[in-house]
C-alpha cells in the first residue's frame, strides 16, 4: 500500500540543505558570541528557523532591546503567516501532532508537504507529514550542533564570517523577486532601510525600517485600493 | 539585565515570535485571510523585508571611506547575485559570497 517514496527519501534534499546551512549558523554563532556553544543547537530545537536564527546572532551580539528582537523576528518570519493559510484544512484531525506540524512549518517543510502526492488514508498521511517535519528539524539541529562544536574546538580566523547574513538575505530577496516578478516591493524595502539608517542611531535602525516599510506598504495598498474602489471613497478623508 | 537571563529571554521571545507567525493563520481561521490588506501584505511584505535587511546589513559590512567606497562588501554581494541568478543554489551563493568577503577582510 505504501508505494510512494518514504518520508526519509522525500526529505533527503532538505538534509543536504539544512546540515551545511545549520553548520554555517553554528560556526557563525561561536565566532560572534561569547556564549556556550551548545546554545546553538538549543536554538535549533526551540526556534527552528534559519534566517531568524542567523539574524538572532547579530541581534544578540549587539545586545538588542528585547521588544525590538521580538518584532524583528516576527516581521522576518512574516512569510510564514501565509503558509498556514493554505494548510488550514490539511492539518485538521492531526490531534496532538498538529501543534508540532505548525511549529515546524519552515520554507522547506512547507514546500515538501504541499508538493508531495497524498493517498486516501488521511491519518496515515498526517503521520507522514509529522515524520517529514521531524526529520527536517533533526537535520537542522544536527547541522547547528556540528557547526557550533566545530567552531568551538577548531580555531581559525573567522573575521568576516558575519557576511553570511548579507549573503543569505540577498539570496532570499532574489527568490522573492522570482516569485513576484516585481521590483517595487524590493525598492520599497531598500528605501525604507536607507531612510532609517540615515535618520536613526544603529540600535533603532532595524525596527525603524520595519515600521517604515509597513507604512509604505499601507500607503501602496491605499493607492491601489483608491484606483479600484474610488466610488466607496468617504472613509479616507 | 543579567546576561544569562537576557539570553534565556532572547531565545524564548525568538521562539515565540517564530511560532506566532506559523500558528496565527490556524488561530484566526480563514475569516481574516481574505481581507485585501492581509493579502497585500502577504504578497509584498516578504520581498520588501528581505531587501530592507540586505540594505541594513550591507551598509554595516562595508568600509565606505576613501580608497574602498564599499567595494569590500559590494564585490562579494555582486558575486552572490551573479552566482544565484546563474545556478540558483542557495548554499553555493552564500558560501562563495561569505568566503570572498572573508578573504577581502583578512587580506
Amino acid at each position: 500500500m505504501t508505494n510512494p517514496p518514504s518520508a526519509f527519501r522525500l526529505t533527503l534534499p532538505v538534509l543536504f540543505g539544512y546540515v551545511p546551512l545549520g553548520m554555517a549558523f553554528g560556526v557563525l554563532f561561536t565566532a560572534q558570541l561569547d556564549v556556550s556553544w551548545w546554545v546553538a543547537p538549543l536554538m535549533a530545537i526551540a526556534i527552528f528557523a534559519g534566517a531568524a536564527q542567523i539574524l538572532a546572532v547579530s541581534l544578540l551580539a549587539a545586545h538588542t532591546d528585547l521588544l525590538a528582537v521580538f518584532i524583528a523576528i516576527l516581521v522576518l518570519n512574516s512569510r510564514h503567516l501565509f503558509y498556514g493559510l493554505s494548510l488550514l484544512g490539511r492539518f485538521s484531525g492531526a490531534g496532538w501532532r498538529k501543534l508540532y506540524l505548525i511549529f515546524g512549518l519552515t520554507d522547506e517543510t512547507y514546500s515538501l508537504l504541499t508538493s508531495r502526492s497524498r493517498g486516501p488514508d488521511r491519518a496515515a498521511e498526517l503521520k507522514t507529514d509529522f515524520r517529514i517535519t521531524l526529520y527536517n528539524q533533526s537535520y537542522w539541529v544536527i547541522g547547528c550542533f556540528l557547526g557550533a562544536w566545530f567552531g568551538s574546538t577548531v580555531t581559525f580566523n573567522t573575521t568576516g564570517i558575519e557576511f553570511t547574513l548579507v549573503a543569505l538575505f540577498i539570496v532570499l530577496a532574489i527568490e522573492q523577486y522570482k516569485v513576484l516578478k516585481q521590483a517595487l516591493p524590493l525598492w520599497i524595502g531598500a528605501a525604507s532601510a536607507g531612510l532609517s539608517v540615515t535618520l536613526l542611531p544603529p540600535a533603532h535602525q532595524l525596527i525603524g525600517a520595519i515600521v517604515l516599510v509597513t507604512l509604505a506598504l499601507l500607503v501602496n495598498y491605499r493607492i491601489s485600493q483608491h484606483g479600484s474602489t474610488s466610488r466607496e471613497g468617504a472613509d479616507h478623508g | 539585565m543579567d546576561d544569562t537571563l537576557y539570553l534565556v529571554a532572547f531565545i524564548a521571545l525568538s521562539a515565540a515570535a517564530t511560532f506566532l507567525t506559523r500558528v496565527t493563520p490556524f488561530l484566526f481561521l480563514s475569516r481574516h485571510s481574505e481581507h485585501p490588506f492581509v493579502l497585500h501584505l502577504g504578497r509584498y511584505l516578504p520581498a520588501a523585508v528581505m531587501a530592507l535587511l540586505v540594505v541594513i546589513f550591507l551598509l554595516r559590512s562595508a568600509d565606505w571611506s576613501a580608497p574602498l567606497f564599499g567595494t569590500d562588501a559590494l564585490l562579494p554581494s555582486a558575486l552572490v547575485i551573479a552566482l544565484h541568478l546563474w545556478r540558483r543554489n542557495a548554499l553555493l551563493s552564500i558560501l562563495a559570497g561569505t568566503l570572498s568577503y572573508m578573504v577581502i577582510q583578512q587580506w
